[in-house]
């Protein structure tokens, strides 16, 4: 009985020791990769570190400036507006696609890869310079109108353009919120859809009173992680406009980087990191609880 | 005749309705050609204006060229001084393999963990893991400059790489887990009945099991370290270790007046290899985007 006991515990001992043996490599990596640069980050920026191993604490000026100092509240404004009409913008085309890819076309499967290609490469250098091609002065935008005999201007040059330029090359990618769209829609019932005509409702009826409760928690993981990508725009300002013209695509992301690795202020460069992840953590907590009004979780119903 | 006049109004509907379904598909198809090609011109273009005079990259909004010049992709090729476009594209395909050596590694190491094994505090790591899932990196960029900067690692593949083998891909660790999760439990006690340990039963039963994980994570990280752009800017500065996003970037910057034809026939090659991937595992892509909702 008592060898036995013995036995079984020290089995199981053996099996919590093999388990942290697989695990080590991902905790090494969470120790030393996110937890220490974590830690380290918010003792930066409380202090003016620049590179110079003489530096010292400067209590909350890092963070006075960063709510105070007017390029990063434009830098605040900027990635606001880019994130409140980029992200609908997106999941309404994607929707849009996906509900008319649904209901069983020919060729869904080139629509699906014409649609995906603009996700598959469009966070890359190449494109975001391809934009810039596209949007010029002399681009092709431009060359395509002018058959037309309209005349354009350079888009991404003008201060009151550069920004929407941006937020089309994000509906662009519109791609992969698409396929995940088009997986959920296939879980809705097709008896729903027939009911609801014999009751005599429309189609734009149908969607909104059946298609988006049943999706909406798609539609929510969908929204929250845009949301936390739109704040993330960092390749295409940098390579389309560099923050420029007039500040008017200097998104937070990119105005932390300058500060951090073109005028070396490692120290505020941190606050203002922190500040970009509470930011990020309060919109996905308003997020997650505006959508308890909104999203349906059929398990709950039952 | 009761029962005919029926028939006779059932046949009249749903003739109307096949006629009006065939209309609907017939508007929705030219709807979604028409935005489709919209959407994919761009890239045609680009692709076909390698081909082009530069005078008619900048005037021309049609696809074919009118006339053909065959010169832009070898004087892209060598429009960095010092080095050709196959230095920029070997140095990416090293940091991708790395990355997707690493990445394979050390996540299904840990799936295997959380999805077979019961340990202590193990909610706990799963919620830590599913919390750096959501982190952007982005605001780690400078203590984890600093961090690299402190071990040396500056101006090296280190940065990029390493951490791939340390599971830094959370997203990875959670997907394979997932899939773990849906082998039945059943094969596990048999191997075990027969004596199998447990290191031996994950890579001689489970690691064959897992191939579809493995290869959607193989993909997505290709893709992801193949367009990095932040990384390699922050921690690269020597022009012959530059991978490919860099290299496009210092063609763009370097020169006054750009040579666009050759510029866009590199572009096009940096992009060749992800288009040429797709269409070759395009089914690891749907299941992998559907199943994590990961961003492509």
């Amino acid at each position: 009985m008592n060898t036995a006991q013995t036995l079984q515990r020290r089995r199981r001992w053996a099996e919590f020791g093999t388990a942290y043996g697989f695990l080590s490599l991902w905790l090494i990596g969470l120790f030393v990769f996110t937890v220490w640069p974590f830690a380290h980050s918010i003792y930066l920026a409380f202090t003016n570190y620049s590179f110079d191993p003489q530096y010292e604490y400067v209590g909350f000026a890092n963070f006075r400036r960063a709510v105070t100092d007017s390029l990063s509240l434009k830098s605040m404004d900027v990635t606001a507006r880019f994130a409140i009409f980029s992200v609908p913008l997106r999941l309404a085309v994607a929707l849009f696609v996906a509900v008319l890819l649904n209901k069983g076309i020919k060729g869904l499967g080139v629509y699906r890869t014409i649609y995906y290609i603009p996700s598959l490469v469009g966070s890359g250098v190449a494109v975001a310079i391809m934009w810039r091609r596209v949007f010029g002065r002399r681009g092709l935008f431009n060359n395509v109108i002018g058959l037309f005999g309209a005349s354009g201007q350079d888009w991404i040059a003008n201060p009151d353009t550069a920004r929407l330029m941006l937020v089309l090359l994000s509906a662009w990618q519109f791609g992969s919120s698409m396929l995940i769209f088009l997986a959920a829609l296939k879980q809705v019932p097709n008896e729903m859809y027939e009911s609801a005509e014999i009751d005599g409702a429309g189609v734009v009826r149908q969607f909104f009173r059946i298609t988006v409760p049943l999706i909406s928690p798609v539609i929510f993981f969908n929204l929250t992680m845009n949301i936390i990508n739109a704040f993330r725009v960092f390749t295409q300002a940098k390579i389309i406009t560099n923050g420029g013209p007039m500040n008017e695509t200097m998104f937070m992301v990119l105005n932390i980087y300058n500060q951090a690795f073109r005028f070396g202020n490692m120290g505020y460069a941190s606050a203002l990191s922190w500040v970009l992840l509470l930011i990020i953590g309060a919109v996905t907590a308003v997020n997650f609880v505006g959508s308890k009004y909104w999203v349906y979780y059929e398990t709950k119903a039952r | 005749m009761k029962k005919n006049t029926r028939t006779g109004v059932g046949f009249l509907r749903a003739a109307r309705s096949r006629i009006r379904a065939r209309a609907s598909a017939a508007v929705r198809h030219i709807f979604l050609a028409g935005f489709g090609v919209m959407m994919v011109y761009p890239l045609v273009w680009l692709v076909f204006s390698t081909f082009k005079p530069n005078v008619e990259v900048f005037s021309s909004p049609g696809i074919l060229p009118e006339n053909w010049v065959f010169t832009h992709w070898s004087e892209g090729w060598s429009a960095i001084r010092g080095h050709t476009f196959g230095r920029f594209f070997l140095n990416s395909m090293m940091i991708s393999a790395l990355a997707i050596v690493g990445t394979v590694l050390s996540c299904s190491l840990a799936a295997y963990a959380f999805s077979r094994f019961r340990f202590p505090l193990k909610k706990m790591w799963f919620a830590v893991l599913l919390v750096t899932m959501m982190l952007p990196e982005q605001v780690l960029m400078v203590p984890r400059y600093i961090l690299f900067m402190n071990l040396g690692w500056i101006d090296n593949f280190a940065p990029l790489t390493v951490p791939h083998f340390f599971g830094a891909s959370a997203f990875f660790i959670f997907l394979i887990t997932q899939f773990i999760r849906g082998i039945p439990y059943d094969l596990d006690e048999s191997s075990f009945i027969d004596g199998c340990s447990r290191v031996r039963f994950l890579w001689s039963i489970l690691l064959p099991l897992m191939r579809p994980a493995l290869f959607t994570a193989a993909l997505f990280t290709f893709m992801w370290t193949w367009q990095d752009f932040m990384g390699p800017l922050i921690y690269i500065t020597s022009v012959r270790l530059y991978p490919m996003p860099l290299a496009l970037n210092l063609f763009l910057d370097a020169q006054a007046a750009v040579n666009w034809g050759a510029l866009h026939a590199m572009m096009t090659f940096s992009i060749a290899p992800i288009i040429a991937l797709f269409f070759v595992a395009q089914r690891y892509f749907v299941e992998g985007i559907v199943t994590t909702g990961i961003k492509g």
